[in-house]
């Protein structure tokens, strides 16, 4: 099962200056009923989308057309909370391919990883810079190269390293799937049973 | 011999691979399943036309969407029904042993596991569930993972995984009066926030810990993930063991001999390193409560709230949308502020220690009538036990009626939803914007804190009534 390639990625991005952006907010719990992968994008933040009457909540960023693109720019400490990657999916199926956050929670970057939405990881410093640019212009555009492991703010040029684990970085670039992977190690794995045994 | 630290030990006994520049390959002993992240997972077997590696080291039971009344009725949610329905169908097709709705041994999962010897000291566990943390109780390494994971660990009885980095938390002193365990990890992360554990897997150690019932452990490993550690555990010992003894799955005869000389050996040697420690004073702990919309937005129950101007910008923001999304004043008192909603249970507090603490302390006394109180036991054999020990009795002479057991107004994916702008003290462990419904605000507490509400209305120090 191949998850989608992703080598660069150059588009706008959509800020969402929040710190704590809980994986409750990404997808509520009402909306984990589904027993397939797919749609969830229709109610990524749905509490912070749409009012109760289900009427669209103005001042929300997803709902202004100012801002578009494929890049989510959150606050720190971004998909905290539980480990349902229904939130990933939903952040992917709402047509996101990376997210940029100063702090990721642990399991929400795993979850992230595994299914193509990369994570990208920068320092606060950078990350204002980022949305002070897409407050002077929300054209601006963010290049992300995942080999050379780089964001860099095409408006002024300005770059940063990010961190990935090598493992990682060889499955998105190559659409490489872990279990694959594990199913080949059969052998070793019931070798390790035997010894423990 | 190097020195090794508690979780050095689990982890390096379990590493079947080291990938190059990459994450381990860890033997996973138990796999824990329910309904809401497993689906996904088994669509994927089916897909590759693969079957359970390890049906037997894996256990599953639905809890998460289950309602909490009438059981023996048909789910009324036709989306809940059907994950429901699948979980039975995919067990079913793969072997895995099921704790169907309506079976003796049925609860939430991580209240399952100990009470039926599923979690072992010295064993990994995993769970698509982040409160997977809670078996580290034993002396586990226990973790939450997502459901490609999920589909991986049933794939292969393994799980890739970085190595996470070490921290030692340790209380030391005598807990005050009316001071749970759930005070402790709401103290603890009150003081290095909602993600000051990130990239660590956590040790608790000290008098202050070691001093818990295993149930109280639990609790507080339970917790390990709101401050965003992967896991956090406790050394096992002799409560470890006698709780453990004689439960379904545990060991037994010589195996259980041979178990416990292993067992004995899994403890933090002297002088090993871990990447972060922390002490604090146990006596400094108080009944705790939280305020705002995540864990670490926590204080001593009887604390004025910070106005706001000691914040640094971010976190002043953040405080500020916080307090606003609660409708609560900065710098205001908790105490005396009224609530609408209790609920005990869930994976943090909804065991029979909990109900105990719970029922002889409302015992004689009348609940609040303008309150809505949810009393949801953790399992099957919570129900049972609190009958069988007549706490049922005392709870309905007091106004209280317990229901049925699932994770109910905790995630609130079932009917038990706490109405928009209403306030809930919860025995729970998250606090976020709608956790317990939309537009729901919560207070996270104790069960005495949460009994003490129950009897007054409004938040009420338990200390108080004791």
């Amino acid at each position: 099962m191949a998850i989608d390639k992703f080598i660069t990625l150059e588009s706008p991005a959509i800020p969402l200056p929040i710190e704590n952006v809980d994986t409750d907010q990404i997808i509520p719990a009402r909306f984990l009923k589904a027993t397939t992968r797919d749609g969830f994008g229709e109610n990524l933040f749905r509490d912070w989308r749409y009012d109760k009457n289900n009427n669209k909540i103005s001042n929300f960023v997803l709902n202004n057309s100012t801002y578009t693109g494929k890049i989510l720019v959150g606050g720190r400490n971004f998909g905290s909370g539980s480990s349902r990657e229904h939130a990933a999916w939903a952040i992917y199926d709402y047509g996101f391919k990376v997210v940029v956050s100063s702090f990721f929670a642990d399991i929400f970057k795993n979850n992230s990883l595994n299914n193509g939405l990369l994570p990208v990881q920068v320092s606060e410093g950078f990350l204002s810079k980022i949305y002070s640019a897409i407050e002077a212009n929300p054209a601006t555009k963010l290049k992300i190269d995942l080999e050379n492991q780089t964001i860099t703010l095409l408006s002024s040029g300005e770059s940063e390293k990010f961190d990935i684990n090598p493992y990682k970085r060889t499955c998105l670039m190559n659409g490489y799937d872990d279990i694959d992977y594990l199913l080949n190690m059969k052998d070793k794995i019931e070798a390790f049973e035997k010894s423990k045994a | 011999m190097s020195k090794k630290t508690l979780f050095d030990k689990v982890w390096d006994s379990h590493v079947v691979s080291q990938i190059e520049g990459g994450p381990s390959v860890v033997y996973i002993d138990r796999h824990l399943v329910h309904e809401v992240t497993s689906p996904q997972a088994f669509a994927g077997l089916d897909k590759r036309g693969i079957k359970v590696a390890r049906p037997k080291q894996t256990f599953a039971t639905p809890d998460h969407n289950v309602p909490t009344i009438d059981q023996h009725l048909t789910i009324r949610d036709v989306l809940s029904r059907s994950q429901v329905e699948t979980l039975t169908k995919n067990c079913e097709n793969h072997g895995v042993t099921l704790f169907g709705l309506n079976h003796p041994w049925q609860g939430v999962v991580h209240v399952v596991g100990p009470e039926l010897g599923i979690t072992l000291p010295g064993s990994t566990m995993v769970c698509g569930d982040s409160h997977t943390s809670t078996h580290g109780a034993f002396g586990a390494v226990a973790f939450g993972i997502g459901t490609s994971e999920v589909e991986m660990v049933l794939a292969t009885q393994c799980i890739m995984q970085p190595k996470p980095k070490k921290m030692l938390i340790e209380v030391n002193g005598k807990l005050g009066k009316g001071v749970t365990a759930k005070d402790i990890i709401l103290y603890i992360i009150s003081k290095i926030s909602a993600s000051g554990g990130t990239g660590y897997f956590i040790e608790f150690a000290g008098s202050a810990i070691t001093s818990l019932s295993m149930e109280g452990r639990m609790t507080l490993c339970n917790m390990s993930i709101e401050m965003g550690a992967r896991g956090g555990m406790i050394a096992p010992d002799e409560t470890t063991f006698n709780y453990v003894k004689g439960r379904e799955f545990a060991p037994k005869g010589t195996d259980w001999d041979k178990a416990v000389v292993y067992w004995k050996t899994l403890k933090t040697d002297d002088g090993a390193e871990f990447d972060s420690v922390i002490r604090y004073d146990g006596g400094d702990i108080e009944p705790m409560i939280t305020y705002g919309t995540n864990p670490g937005m926590g204080c001593k129950i009887s604390d004025t709230l910070p106005d706001g101007s000691e914040f640094a910008d971010n976190n002043k923001t953040t405080f500020l949308k916080a307090l606003k999304y609660m409708d609560i004043e900065p710098g205001s008192k908790m105490l005396g502020r009224k609530i609408d909603y209790v609920f005990l249970g869930s994976c943090t507090n909804g065991r029979i220690e909990d109900f105990r603490t719970f029922a002889s302390f409302v015992k004689g006394k009348k609940k609040d009538k303008d309150t809505i109180v949810w009393l949801v036991p953790g399992s099957k054999q919570v129900e049972k036990q609190c009958i069988e020990e007549g706490i049922d009795k005392i709870l309905n002479e007091a106004g209280f009626e317990l229901r049925q057991p699932g994770c109910s107004a905790c995630l609130a994916m079932n009917d038990d939803k706490v109405p928009e702008g209403k306030y809930a003290v919860a025995t729970s462990n998250r606090n976020f914007e709608g956790r317990q419904g939309p537009g729901s605000r919560t207070f996270l507490a104790s069960p005495l804190t949460a009994a003490a509400a129950a009897l007054t209305g409004v938040i009420t120090d338990p200390r108080e009534l004791m």
